[in-house]
């Protein structure tokens, strides 16, 4: 530890942090542009300039590392003075474009110009003006207002881990861009909207939108992917205009993956916003009395049976679980992609080691999944560990696919997968001398008809390999969605049997309906499910709903309200809720409280706890005969990133960046 | 003796014959009143009266959507809506000025970076009914093609205190 004095303030910071660190462990704030706290230090924008005592210079404290008794002074007049030159030669080229540029009002060079700048420019001479780059449908690039700090190229390099940006030439000449002219292959382009500190990088489908203090914002969880994503919605009379993330660093740190960032588009379009009832054949409008009675009678005296979707939430899916109790139907299913998920343990079905807890491992291996895009988030992760150095990582699945960061691919399919559980694979030697392996396990790995022998082997060899201690837990499913987690905490997998004679439909779009049954299709977005069904209720999205989300490390978060549903849309327990007034079983709840305490009650998850890391106690694996792994191989399991969702599909940004990225997808 | 005034002023109407004289002199004064909608008295040219969108000569609108004027706007009356246009130039589609919300204060004018919403000379704009006042983008434009001269001159006028 290094005893440093900032200020006249003795603060106690580990050795080799860097000066401004501990200025900021000293409560003062240091003026930066290049520096970020998850990437690299260039030390390029001079701007973090601090008197130390016997240096005869102002020193750059982001790149200056401390020594005990140091003593260092951030408001003396040689530091005043040179952050307002430095600020005077940072605006030389940056040009007076304020008021037509959308960072106007979150800027930092606009902040920081205010606080540390001079009032006026002494430069009267041509500003120098560069040429605009592409970089996708997703970022707009205005080049005239780079200040170079590099950011965005450190943050391709080091946690997207696409090393497409760069700078060329020197410096008045010095430019950022991609070598060639193409689309950056990243699902994290949004975050180089984030980290950019001017207005050179800015968001293309918000361009010219809205100010930032016109935003009403609201915090709640992205569920367009699994990782649980914290975000904050920023939303004006009504329409939700952007989505950004918020730093939890036991979750997503401060990125965000692109599909949840920019997807939202989707919410405004192909909406269900009224009830419809099928008439002779058609879909006609209705009234909620008149829907509610269309239920009640097409259910009455009828086998029932309810399916919940992917992106559903967990109150919703508790109500329409009591509802179901209570007109004696069992019949209750969530894996409408038919994946043989064990629900009797909760360590079957979530990511036990923790987002965090990647960095802890020291050995990982990839079954099935491509974590780079089934939640690019959790893959900037691994590639954040990878970085860190020593992290083997074996891969099982298609051969060659880029997952930013080097991996052993060793083998396509289920031949390898039971040649590890067996024991016998060059990799098990690698896991066997990690003192914390684990594994990850795609959800789409488990779709295939062995799936529950995926599962075992899977367990097996985690059972087998050192995974399953008692203080780490290397056994880890990933999911692809924000809703799939909490009704497998619900009990949602007792299973539909093919006689059902009526199906309750919530935000589910299951491929075998039996034909005559009666469907009642509940979502805000109307796809094959809705076609199908013989009364529509139209819900809210996840935007617009107090709920709370399960993500896949099974943490429990809550989402709050941003907008309202559109039309006669509802929050979804609520019809639930109201539609068992009518079906003659009425929920004994009629409060949002009201809800949560009984979802408290149906699983213990839902109780308040925090998610932390936990070990292994039991190390009995799920049902299922490894012996029965086929030998094909995994497929991917998500085809088109850019829409895999109903709130992605309906999205024309997302069509965009399809029609960018997979040529080959677009129709 | 002392009363002897008084009562001799009251009976002589001096007070009356005083005030009598005043009035009568102001007929032999210029006159203060103006027979208004034929006569208009003087305006500064820092008057705040209706409000223009104003153009560059080339006839491209000024306005580049940067919101401050609805910023600033102490009364809320100001709305703007924006995307960019055709050539990806920073446009409003929208900007509307509620006229029965507005109280002239002129920082919409003070805020404008670009000098396109100014409060012109204009005060007879009174209509019959509330939605009359509602203005919006295109009634903004056409005031300021209509007023333009002179807008631009007391611009001129008041540069040398801005």
């Amino acid at each position: 530890m290094a005893k440093v004095t900032v200020d006249g303030i003795e603060v106690e910071v580990p050795n080799g942090v860097s000066v401004l660190q501990a200025c900021e462990a000293a409560g003062k704030e240091i003026p930066r542009f290049c520096y970020h706290e998850r990437l690299s230090v260039a030390g390029n924008c001079r701007m973090c300039l601090v008197e130390v005592e016997k240096a005869p210079k102002p020193i750059a404290s982001c790149a200056y590392p401390v020594a005990d008794g140091m003593k260092v002074f951030t408001d003396s007049p040689m530091v005043r003075n040179g952050r307002r030159g430095v600020m005077e030669f940072l605006l030389i080229n940056h040009p007076l474009d304020c008021p037509i540029c959308d960072q106007g009002g979150e800027c930092d060079l606009q902040d920081q110009a205010v606080a540390f700048g001079k009032d006026a420019s002494r430069y009267r001479e041509e500003k120098r003006a560069v040429k605009d780059k592409y970089l996708g449908p997703l970022v707009k690039t205005i080049m005239n207002r780079c200040i170079q700090c590099t950011r965005c190229v450190r943050f391709a390099t080091e946690v997207a881990g696409v090393p497409e940006l760069g700078a060329t030439n020197r410096g008045e000449n010095m430019e950022i861009g991609t070598y060639v002219e193409k689309a950056l292959t990243t699902e994290l382009s949004g975050n180089l909207i984030d980290i950019c500190p001017v207005g050179a990088l800015t968001s293309r489908p918000y361009a010219f939108v809205s100010r930032p203090w016109e935003l009403r914002k609201t915090d709640s969880i992205d569920v367009l992917d699994a990782t649980g994503t914290n975000i904050r919605i920023d939303a004006r009379s009504g329409e939700v205009l952007r989505i950004m993330p918020r730093t939890n660093d036991d979750v997503n740190e401060e990125w965000m993956a692109d599909r949840g960032r920019f997807a939202f588009d989707g919410l405004k379009r192909r909406r269900l916003d009224r009830p419809w009832i099928r008439k002779g054949g058609k879909l006609v409008p209705a009234s909620w009395m008149e829907a509610f009675t269309a239920i009640a009678e097409g259910f009455r005296g009828k086998k029932l049976g309810a399916v919940v979707g992917d992106l559903v939430d967990a109150e919703a899916t508790v109500a329409l679980r009591d509802l179901m109790a209570a007109l004696g139907s069992t019949n209750l299913e969530c894996r409408v992609d038919d994946a043989a998920i064990d629900a009797s343990r909760r360590d079957f079905y979530t990511f036990n080691t923790g987002i965090a807890g990647i960095e802890e491992a020291d050995a990982l291996l990839i079954i099935g999944s491509n974590p780079r895009i089934e939640s690019p988030v959790i893959n900037a992760r691994i590639r954040k560990r990878v970085v860190a150095g020593s992290f083997p990582i074996g891969f099982i699945g298609p051969r060659g696919l880029d997952l930013t960061y080097g991996h052993d691919w060793l083998g396509e399919g289920g031949a390898t997968l039971a040649a590890l559980a067996g024991g016998s694979h060059r990799f098990n030697e690698v896991l066997r001398a990690a003192k914390r392996p684990m594994l990850i396990l795609g959800r789409g790995a488990l779709t295939r008809g062995d799936g529950a022998a995926v599962l075992a082997a899977a367990w097996q060899i985690a059972a087998q390999n050192n995974m399953l201690q008692a203080d780490w837990h290397g056994f880890n499913l990933l999911h692809q969605f924000g809703g799939q987690v909490a009704p497998l905490d619900l009990g949602f997998t007792t299973g539909i049997p093919a006689d059902v004679q009526g199906l309750w439909l919530l935000g589910a779009e299951p491929g075998g309906v039996p034909e005559g049954a009666f469907v009642v299709y509940q979502g805000h977005h109307g796809e094959a499910g809705a076609a199908r069904a013989d009364v529509i209720l139209p819900g809210a999205a996840y935007t617009e709903k107090d709920a709370t989300w399960v993500n896949t490390e099974g943490r429990v978060q809550r989402g709050r309200l941003a907008v309202y549903p559109p039309g006669e849309a509802r929050e979804d327990w609520k019809i639930i809720r109201a539609a068992s007034e009518l079906l003659g079983a009425r929920l004994p709840y009629d409060s949002l409280d009201g809800v949560r305490a009984r979802l408290a009650e149906v699983s213990p998850a839902f109780a308040g706890a925090e998610f932390t890391p936990h070990g292994c106690t039991d190390q009995t694996g799920p049902a299922g005969d490894v012996a029965a792994v086929s030998d094909a191989a995994f497929t991917p399991s998500v085809a088109n990133y850019w829409q895999a969702d109903v709130i992605s599909r309906a999205s024309a940004t997302m069509a965009e960046c399809a029609r960018t990225y997979l040529p080959q997808a677009a129709e | 003796m002392a009363t002897l005034d008084r009562v001799a002023r009251s009976l002589l109407l001096t007070e009356i014959i005083s005030g009598m004289a005043l009035t009568f002199s102001y007929l032999f004064k210029p006159k203060v009143t103006i027979n208004y909608p034929y006569e208009k008295g003087a305006i500064s040219p820092r008057f705040k009266g209706e409000h223009a969108l104003r153009r560059y000569p080339n006839g491209e609108e000024r306005c580049i959507a940067c919101k401050l004027c609805e910023a600033v706007c102490p009364a809320q009356a100001i709305t703007i809506e924006a995307e960019p246009r055709e050539d990806g130039s920073r446009r409003t589609t929208r900007y509307d000025i509620d006229m029965t919300k507005c109280i002239y204060c002129g920082m919409c004018e003070e805020a404008c970076p670009v000098d396109a919403i100014v409060e012109g000379p204009n005060f007879e704009f009174s209509t019959e009914t509330r939605e009359e006042l509602l203005y919006d983008k295109k009634r903004l434009l056409a005031n300021g093609d209509r007023w333009e001269p002179e807008l631009a001159k007391r611009l001129e006028l008041d540069a040398p205190y801005r």
